[in-house]
């Protein structure tokens, strides 16, 4: 009798790569049918554009590349382009998601040889070439609720303009980072500003919901180790800590840890985004290093930068050093002195 | 989800507050049940035993038999060569009808010379069985020597000899560890031997004991195996023994691995490349100490290990106490046979054991499971996908290496980085594997990676020699030529002379010219020895004077 012969282990392996990318995007349902709720449609035609785009580039090449399509079955294309939409405004022309898209699977992805080998985070490298080429287009975010049909969010995303009772000025607003960065431009303090509708309960209005929903998306992927704590744990302890210095130093201009926490894509960022493992560091302690590395850019750039939100460019740096990092964080191995 | 051992939650019942953990690790489901709570059933004289001479870590035993050889039971065929070996004893009685290469127990199928014995079914020894040694008044080097005689390997699966770790504890040992943790899941050998014959794994351990002389004893088990602890507990109460301490070690793979359960226990790392004597401890497997017994009290040589027979594979799945050279066919015809669906054949547990091709191998000292596996039960692995440096098999690495990195570098043959991020500190575990979202084979990566750099060494081990050698064969060529050269120069300065010298030469020989001519004369003037002579002597002296003078004379008119 002739038996099989494979090598060890044995027993069936206990997970699969599909599999991880499902519990991801589960994960992610939270945050983002709350950003459906409150921004309206936009955000789910964003979603369905960029994951659509992205399959389709991935397949493409994936067919020019001689590789079996079957690879697109791995979900990690899908997560991609849920990830860039998710980071995009829900009122922005159609070719914007799939530009950012086409960007991040076939230059960010498949150039650097797919899955596995790329060494930057394809979704933020799709979003910060969106963020340069056409800086107007993704500052427009809507009037929390303003609640635009369908038809009209079709009509708009697919560029037959707005209805003549509704433009632009009108559906749309900066976000409170933004308009906090842009009222200290014009040497208003932060106590002036606390009465306005900019505030929530403790951060940004809606959007400290936004966050606290991918947080609890966040903290069940860690429950299912799907995802680590030392990235999660560094980013947001590394902006807080950051956030916590400047604000006891004046915070009449520097916003609270608290409001940095839950502003803008910092949730998202920490439990999804700077977590990818593939262009993220990989030893432990390093991946701790690389987490307050992203938390402390992330400050920088949002109270100094050029830009409101930082998340994309601090994980894109983080991303270079993650190499050198590694190298310097190597564990203790067993036995060794 | 990932069934990591860092999720392990402990019942509150059990407490191993005194205990350390080693890093990571998994906690796998036993599938013991197949076979922990049935009796060991003899697996009887099988009519050929096929018994290799390399059953151990080190060299292969030297055989002693010739095809035609009528062996009893217990009889030495192959004698230890060198240190690091052990002896091979006859199984059972019979004659030896080939010493040849067999297909032996190995992943790659591999032949190796096999003594051949056709049993005749007697299983008869060549004289009654001596009395039991009195292992306590015994010398420890005797009694090691002794152990060595019984050509006792440890029974675990390494099959390292015994007697080295037993001779290397001269003294300075600070605990003598027995391994009872059988951390693999199907295996329950070692779960029967402690319930059926507790008694003789505790005289075993005394015996250990007695050689090592250790400062404390601790026998480890499972934390599932209830009945054999209360077996072993309940002979140490009848026994009074103190001197043995019972240590229950939580369920997690792989903690039966020896560095792993001391670290468990002491908290202490044996050091990388290093062995645990290094760090005072000595660690033996519960069937190396009941194969201790059996070989001092009852002086019967290491012949027959327990044998887990099991997976969905066989009919009957079941514990036999196997003759060493057993075809592993004949076990399986013993556990009823395959069942229809059977796909996979195993030697050794489902993480660290290896598939063979066909039965057709023979059991070893070191085989202690035999595992037929359904398709169901474990379906051929799904192809590997790239490795996304998720970093869970860094999570469950035991030996807190970088499995991603070395992965990394052995896929891209970067041996010698591999060898930087420590690859001969893995154990090969499979621990990374199992839980691999991408599907990928590491271990088999490492391995081949520790087989590329060990062939790399013996080439350069052998360039090394060849360049040694040329170099020599340089030198002496060169040493050669200077002394051809200094001789001909000597010949050519004596041939040619010197004139400088002629003078000195000259003087010389006149010198030694007239030293001759000056002894000619003091002979022809003076004679010797003339004092005292009798008449008769001068006679004679006149004589020859008389005789010299004519012939003198006729020279020189001649």
């Amino acid at each position: 009798m002739e038996f099989k012969t494979y090598s060890s282990p044995h027993l069936p392996a206990s997970d699969s790569v599909p599999a991880m990318m499902q519990r991801v995007l589960l994960a992610l349902l939270p945050g983002t049918a709350y950003i459906c709720c409150i921004f309206g449609w936009g955000s789910l035609i964003n979603i369905l554009l960029a994951s659509l785009s992205a399959l389709a580039a991935e397949a493409i090449v994936l067919m020019l590349r001689k590789r079996p399509v079957t690879t697109l079955l791995d979900g990690s294309a899908l997560l991609t382009g849920v990830l860039l939409a998710l980071a995009l405004p829900p009122l922005v022309p159609w070719w914007i998601p799939v530009i950012g898209s086409l960007f991040a699977i076939v230059i960010a992805k498949q150039l650097y040889g797919g899955l596995g080998y790329n060494p930057f985070n394809p979704a933020m490298a799709g979003y910060v070439v969106l963020l340069i080429s056409f800086p107007l287009e993704l500052s427009l975010w809507p009037v929390p609720g303003a609640g635009l049909s369908l038809s009209d969010t079709l009509v708009h995303v697919f560029g037959a303009g707005l209805s003549a009772d509704q433009t632009l000025d009108t559906l749309t607003m900066a976000t409170p980072m933004d308009d906090i960065k842009m009222r200290l431009g014009l040497s208003q303090t932060l106590s002036e500003m606390r009465d306005s509708s900019l505030f929530g309960s403790f951060a940004g209005a809606q959007w400290e919901w936004i966050n606290l929903w991918f947080m609890i998306g966040g903290l069940w992927l860690l429950q299912m180790r799907v995802i680590q704590w030392q990235i999660p744990a560094g980013m947001l302890g590394g902006l807080a800590l950051i956030a916590f210095v400047f604000y006891a130093i004046n915070p009449d201009i520097y916003t609270s840890p608290l409001f940095q926490l839950f502003s803008g894509a910092a949730m998202l960022g920490a439990f999804f985004i700077a977590t990818d493992p593939v262009s993220a560091c990989t030893t432990p302690r390093g991946r701790l290093y690389y987490g307050m590395g992203i938390g402390l850019l992330t400050y920088l750039i949002r109270t100094w930068g050029g830009y409101p939100e930082g998340i994309a460019f601090a994980v894109l740096l983080m991303n270079m050093a993650a190499p050198t990092i590694d190298h310097y964080t190597r564990p203790r191995v067993f036995g060794h002195k | 989800m990932v069934d990591s051992a860092t999720s392990f939650r402990r019942p509150a019942s059990v407490s191993f507050d005194h205990l350390e953990t080693f890093h990571g690790g998994l906690k796998l489901t036993g599938h013991r049940e197949l076979t922990a709570a049935r009796p060991i059933l003899p697996a009887g004289v099988p009519p050929l035993l096929t018994i290799p001479l390399q059953q151990h870590i080190g060299t292969a035993a030297e055989c002693l038999v010739q095809p035609g050889d009528a062996v009893y039971k217990g009889q030495l065929i192959a004698r230890q060569v060198g240190k690091i070996s052990a002896a091979v004893h006859a199984s059972s009685s019979g004659t030896v009808i080939a010493v040849e290469e067999r297909p032996v127990p190995h992943p790659s199928g591999l032949r190796a010379p096999c003594i051949v014995l056709e049993t005749d079914g007697l299983d008869r020894y060549r004289d009654t069985r001596p009395a039991a040694l009195d292992y306590t008044r015994m010398p420890a080097d005797e009694l090691c020597d002794h152990i060595r005689g019984a050509g006792i390997v440890g029974l675990g699966g390494a099959g390292f000899p015994t007697h080295v770790k037993l001779g290397c504890s001269t003294d300075g040992i600070e605990m003598l560890l027995i391994n009872a943790v059988e951390c693999e899941p199907y295996i329950a050998c070692d779960n029967r031997l402690m319930q059926e014959r507790a008694a003789e794994v505790i005289e075993g351990v005394r015996v250990l004991q007695h050689a090592v002389r250790p400062q404390n004893c601790i026998i480890a088990i499972e934390d599932g195996m209830p009945e054999a602890e209360t077996a072993l507990r309940t002979v140490l109460a009848a026994n009074n023994e103190t001197g043995i301490t019972i240590t229950r070690v939580p369920e997690i793979y792989p903690s039966g691995g020896e560095r792993q359960l001391i670290k468990i226990l002491t908290g202490r790392e044996v050091p990388s490349q290093g062995f645990p004597a290094d760090i005072g401890i000595i660690c033996q497997n519960v069937g190396t100490a009941a194969a201790v017994y059996n070989a001092v009290i009852r002086q019967q040589p290491l012949l027959s290990r327990i044998v887990t027979v099991t997976g969905e594979g066989v009919l009957r799945p079941q514990n036999f106490e196997t003759l060493v050279g057993t075809p592993v066919s004949h076990l399986i015809a013993c556990a009823g046979g395959y069942t229809q669906d059977v796909e996979r054949l195993l030697i050794g547990g489902p993480m660290m054991g290896y598939a063979v091709s066909d039965d057709h191998i023979p059991v070893t000292k070191t085989m202690n499971c035999i595992l037929a596996v359904t398709r169901k039960e474990m379906p051929a692995p799904p192809p590997a996908q790239p490795c996304i440096r998720c970093g869970k098999c860094t999570e469950v690495c035991p030996a807190e290496l970088l499995p991603q990195q070395l992965y990394w570098y052995a896929h891209s043959n970067n041996l010698d980085a591999a060898q930087d991020y420590s690859l001969f500190d893995c154990i090969e575990c499979g621990c990374c594997a199992y839980v691999c979202p991408s599907h990928i084979p590491l271990v088999q990566y490492y391995r081949h990676a520790k087989a590329e750099i060990w062939a790399r060494e013996k080439r350069t081990l052998a360039s090394d020699l060849a360049r040694q050698r040329h170099e020599a064969r340089l030198s002496r060529l060169d040493r050669i030529k200077q002394e051809r050269e200094a001789r001909m120069a000597r010949k050519k300065q004596a041939l040619t002379g010197d004139d400088g010298s002629s003078e000195l030469k000259k003087a010389t020989i006149q010198a030694a010219l007239e030293r001759v001519k000056r002894k000619k004369e003091l002979a022809a003037t003076a004679p010797k020895n003339v004092d005292n002579l009798t008449a008769e002597q001068q006679q004679l002296i006149a004589a020859a004077d008389k005789r010299r003078q004519q012939k003198n004379k006729d020279n020189s008119t001649g």
